[in-house]
C-alpha cells in the first residue's frame, strides 16, 4: 500500500470539475487500501508535498499547469513518481497547435488549421490574411484558443462576420488561437489506458432542434452512448487512430484523444488529446472503462500502477 | 463500482424537473470569483462589517437572558408576532400600510419566490419577469418548470405596453401566464427603477386580466437620490400584488429572514407549503431581530447604510466615466447595490470574465439573468459589498480588459469601432444624460446582431 497525494482544484477554469475528479480518485484510492492525502493545489504546492511526502502523486488537475507539464516538471526535480504523461509529452499535447502539427507529420488525420498569436494580429497584420484562411478551410469554422482544456471560448464561426468576434473570445484565454476546419459528424472519444484502446463512447446533444456548439459541452445537454454504435470498422478505426496519437504525441498511464466521424465521407478526424481526463460521475474515461468491465477503482488502482 | 450504471441508477431516479438544473461553464467560472485574490463585484452582498459587534453581542446576550428556551424552540410558521409587527413598521416607512396578520416571515426573501411559484406554477405556466430578471429567480423557476417570458426594460423599468402586447400574444395561443415577477425599485440586475405612471399602469393590467403580481421589493429603503416612489401593494391594496420583502439589505442576509404580503387565499396555500418546506423561519434570528426593533434604531442604521452605499455608487459611477471607454454604457442607479454596463455586441461578457479573472477582478456575466441566451454583452456590477479602492482597482482593471479587447477587435476588422451613439440629453433632466435605454430593447431595434451566443 502507497501514500499517495491527490493533486486537485488549483487555479484553473476546470477547479470545480478538478475538485469532483479528485474527491472520486480520493475514495476509490481509499477503498483500495492507499493512505491518502488531498492537496488543493495553491502556493503552498512545494511546501505540502515535502509535508505530504508521498511515495505517488495522483494527478487530477484540469487545465493549465494541471496538464500543460508545469506540476509535472515540479515534480520531477522534487523526485515524486506521477501518474499519467511525462512532462515533453504534456507540453506537446496541452498546446493544441503543437499537437495538431504533430499529429499532421506523423500521417495521423487532424482537421486542417491556422494557428496565431495575438502578437501576430497586433503586429504583423495578420488580420489581412483572414479572407484567405476563410477561403481555405471554409465556413462554418471552429475558432479555439490553443490551451484551454475545456470547451471554454470556443466558437462556432459560421460566416466573416462572426470571425473576429469569436476570436477575441478566444483571445480571453490564451494568447494563441486556432481557426480550424469543422467537421460536421459525430463526436467521438477514445480513452487509452497502459496502451490499450477502451470502447468508443459518442457524445450525443440531447437539443437536435438547433445545433448550438457550446450547448453540446453542458451537463445534461448532451447524452452519451457507450461503446459507440458505429458503422462497421469504424469503432476499430476510431481506437486505431488513438493509439496512434498516443505514441505520436508519447503520451502514458492513461489519456483521451477526441475525434470527430464526418457525417458526409465516413472520415475520422483526431481534434486533440487529453492527458488528465476527467474522472467525474459524467466523465468519459470511466465511462468508456466500465463498458470494457474495468471498474472505477480498478481503473484508479491501474493508472496509479502505471506511474 | 461501475461508473456508467451508478449514474444511470441514480439518473433513473431523478424527477423530471431536474432536467432543467444543469451546471454550466458560467457557474464553474463564477466559484473561482471566490478566491481571496480576486477583487469580485459579482457579488450581491451588504456590508455587514458596518453592523456593530458591540450591538448584535448585547442583543443576543439579551436574548439568551430573556428567552432562551423560546429562541432554541419551533416557532409559529407564520412567524413571530413581534416580528410581524416589525415588518409592518419597515413596510410603513415605504409608505406601505399592511396589518401584522397579514404578514408571512419567510426563510429569505427566495423562499418567497420558491412559495409562490409552489402554490402557482403546474409544469408549462407560464411566468412573465422582466429581461434582465433577478439571476437567483431562475433556478427557483426553472425547477418548478415554469415557461418564463421576459420582457424589456428601459431607464423607467419595464415596458408595460410591451408586456400589453406579450400578454396578448400569450392569450391568443391560449397562455395565461400565472404571474408577473418584477422588482420595480432599484432593479436587479439593471439597477433602474419603474416609474410612477408604469407602476400605475401595471397594476392596472394586472386587475383588469386578474393576473397576480410578484413584487419583488429587497432594496427600497436604500435610494440615495431622487424621491421615493409608491410600492406596487400600496397602489393595489393587495388584491393582485403578492408583495416580497427581507431584511437581507437593511439588517443582515445571515438571518435568513424575509416575508410575503399575499392576498388571504394566496397567503393560507403559500403558509402550508411553508409548513411542508421547514415548518418554521429559525426562531434564533427571529428572536434577534425582535430585540433589534425593540433596543435600537433600525432607521439609524438603514441611514448609515445609505449614506455609505450612495458613497460607493458614486465611486463606481466616477471610475466607469474614466475607465470604460466611449463604447460602453452603463445604467444610473438611483439606490440599491447593482449596475448594468452594456459593452460592444462583439464582445462576449462570459469570455471576458475568464480574462478578466487573469486580471484577478470578477463580474456577472449578462447571459445569468436572461433565459434566452440574450445578455451576451452585458454585465452586472456590485458597489455595495467592495470598499472605495476595491471599486476603483476592480473597475479600473475591468476596464483595461475591455479596452484590450476594443482595440483587438479594431485590428482584426481594420475599422476604429464608433462609439454608441448617447441619448439626447433632457432638458429637465440633465442628470439622466447619461442613462441609457437597456440592451434588450435596443437589441431588438437593431435585429439579431449578436454573435456567438
Amino acid at each position: 500500500m502507497s501514500r499517495v497525494a491527490v493533486l486537485k482544484g488549483g487555479r484553473s477554469f476546470e477547479r470545480q470539475v478538478s475538485l469532483r475528479s479528485g474527491a472520486r480518485v480520493e475514495d476509490a484510492l481509499r477503498r483500495l487500501g492507499h493512505e491518502v492525502i488531498g492537496i488543493d493545489v495553491g502556493a503552498d504546492l512545494v511546501a505540502r508535498l515535502r509535508e505530504a511526502a508521498p511515495d505517488v502523486a495522483f494527478l487530477a488537475l484540469h487545465g493549465p499547469d494541471g496538464e500543460d507539464g508545469t506540476v509535472q516538471e515540479l515534480l520531477e526535480v522534487m523526485g515524486i513518481r506521477y501518474t499519467g504523461s511525462r512532462v515533453s509529452a504534456c507540453v506537446r499535447t496541452a498546446d493544441k497547435v503543437l499537437a495538431k502539427h504533430e499529429l499532421r507529420d506523423a500521417g495521423v488525420p487532424t482537421p486542417d488549421w491556422v494557428a496565431f498569436t495575438q502578437t501576430a494580429f497586433r503586429e504583423l497584420g495578420a488580420a489581412d490574411a483572414l479572407p484567405a484562411i476563410e477561403e481555405r478551410l471554409a465556413f462554418p469554422i471552429v475558432v479555439k484558443p490553443a490551451g484551454q482544456g475545456s470547451a471554454l471560448g470556443v466558437k462556432l464561426a459560421r460566416s466573416a462576420g462572426d470571425v473576429p468576434g469569436a476570436l477575441v473570445a478566444a483571445f480571453s484565454y490564451d494568447a494563441k488561437v486556432l481557426l480550424e476546419r469543422h467537421i460536421e459528424g459525430r463526436d467521438l472519444a477514445v480513452s487509452v489506458l497502459g496502451g490499450r484502446a477502451l470502447p468508443v463512447v459518442e457524445a450525443i446533444p440531447n437539443d437536435h432542434a438547433e445545433y448550438d456548439f457550446e450547448h453540446r459541452y453542458e451537463i445534461g445537454a448532451t447524452e452519451f452512448r457507450c461503446p459507440a454504435e458505429l458503422p462497421d470498422g469504424a469503432a476499430e478505426r476510431a481506437q486505431e487512430l488513438a493509439l496512434r496519437a498516443w505514441e505520436v504525441l508519447g503520451l502514458a498511464g492513461v489519456a483521451r484523444v477526441d475525434l470527430m466521424l464526418d457525417a458526409s465521407t465516413g472520415e475520422l478526424w483526431v481534434l486533440e488529446a487529453n492527458t488528465i481526463p476527467g474522472m467525474t460521475e459524467t466523465s468519459l474515461l470511466p465511462m468508456a472503462a466500465d463498458a470494457a468491465g474495468i471498474g472505477f477503482d480498478r481503473l484508479i488502482g491501474e493508472v496509479l500502477d502505471l506511474a | 463500482m461501475g461508473t456508467q450504471r451508478d449514474l444511470e441508477r441514480y439518473a433513473g431516479l431523478f424527477s423530471q424537473r431536474t432536467r432543467g438544473m444543469t451546471s454550466s461553464a458560467m457557474r464553474d467560472l463564477m466559484a473561482i470569483t471566490e478566491r481571496p485574490d480576486v477583487i469580485s463585484l459579482a457579488g450581491g452582498q451588504p456590508d455587514t462589517s458596518s453592523f456593530p459587534a458591540e450591538l448584535l453581542a448585547g442583543l443576543m446576550s439579551g436574548v439568551a437572558a430573556e428567552a432562551s428556551a423560546k429562541a432554541l424552540q419551533y416557532s409559529p410558521t407564520e412567524g413571530l408576532w413581534s416580528v410581524r409587527e416589525a415588518i409592518v413598521e419597515v413596510m410603513a416607512a415605504e409608505g406601505t400600510e399592511v396589518d401584522a396578520s397579514e404578514v408571512l416571515v419567510t426563510t429569505g426573501g427566495q423562499q418567497v419566490i420558491d412559495l409562490v411559484c409552489k402554490t402557482l406554477i403546474d409544469p408549462g405556466d407560464v411566468v412573465v419577469a422582466e429581461a434582465p430578471t433577478y439571476p437567483g429567480a431562475v433556478p427557483t423557476f426553472t425547477a418548478y418548470e415554469a415557461d418564463v417570458v421576459q420582457v424589456a426594460m428601459d431607464e423607467h423599468g419595464m415596458l408595460v405596453d410591451e408586456l400589453e402586447a406579450t400578454l396578448d400574444r400569450l392569450d391568443a395561443a391560449g397562455r395565461t401566464p400565472k404571474f408577473i415577477y418584477t422588482i420595480p425599485t432599484f432593479q436587479n440586475p439593471g439597477g433602474v427603477t419603474m416609474s410612477l405612471p408604469r407602476r400605475r399602469r401595471l397594476v392596472q393590467v394586472a386587475a383588469e386580466r386578474e393576473l397576480l403580481v410578484l413584487e419583488d421589493n429587497p432594496y427600497g429603503l436604500l435610494r440615495y437620490e431622487g424621491d421615493p416612489l409608491p410600492t406596487l401593494r400600496s397602489l393595489d391594496g393587495g388584491r393582485f400584488v403578492i408583495y416580497l420583502g427581507t431584511f437581507s439589505k437593511i439588517l443582515s442576509p445571515g438571518v435568513r429572514t424575509g416575508w410575503a404580503v399575499a392576498p388571504g387565499p394566496v397567503y393560507e396555500k403559500m403558509n402550508t407549503g411553508k409548513q411542508g418546506v421547514d415548518l418554521c423561519s429559525p426562531a434564533f434570528s427571529q428572536f434577534f431581530i425582535a430585540a433589534y426593533f425593540e433596543r435600537a434604531d433600525w432607521r439609524e442604521y438603514v441611514d448609515a447604510l445609505r449614506d455609505l452605499y450612495r458613497h460607493r455608487r458614486d465611486v463606481m459611477m466616477e471610475a466607469l466615466d474614466e475607465s470604460f471607454g466611449p463604447e460602453a454604457t452603463w445604467t444610473h442607479p438611483e439606490g440599491g447595490m447593482f449596475l448594468w454596463a452594456t459593452l460592444p455586441d462583439y464582445i462576449d461578457t462570459t469570455d471576458l470574465l475568464a480574462r478578466a479573472l487573469r486580471a484577478n477582478v470578477a463580474f456577472v456575466p449578462g447571459r445569468a439573468a436572461y433565459l434566452d441566451g440574450r445578455g451576451g454583452s452585458e454585465m452586472r456590477l456590485n458597489f455595495s459589498g467592495s470598499t472605495d479602492d476595491q471599486i476603483r482597482e476592480g473597475v479600473r482593471r475591468i476596464g483595461a480588459v475591455v479596452q484590450e479587447q476594443v482595440a483587438l477587435y479594431g485590428t482584426l476588422t481594420g475599422a476604429k469601432p464608433a462609439p454608441r451613439p448617447k441619448p439626447k440629453a433632457d432638458e429637465t433632466a440633465a442628470r439622466m444624460a447619461d442613462v441609457l435605454p437597456l440592451p434588450a430593447r435596443r437589441r431588438q431595434a437593431e435585429g439579431g446582431t449578436a454573435q456567438g451566443s
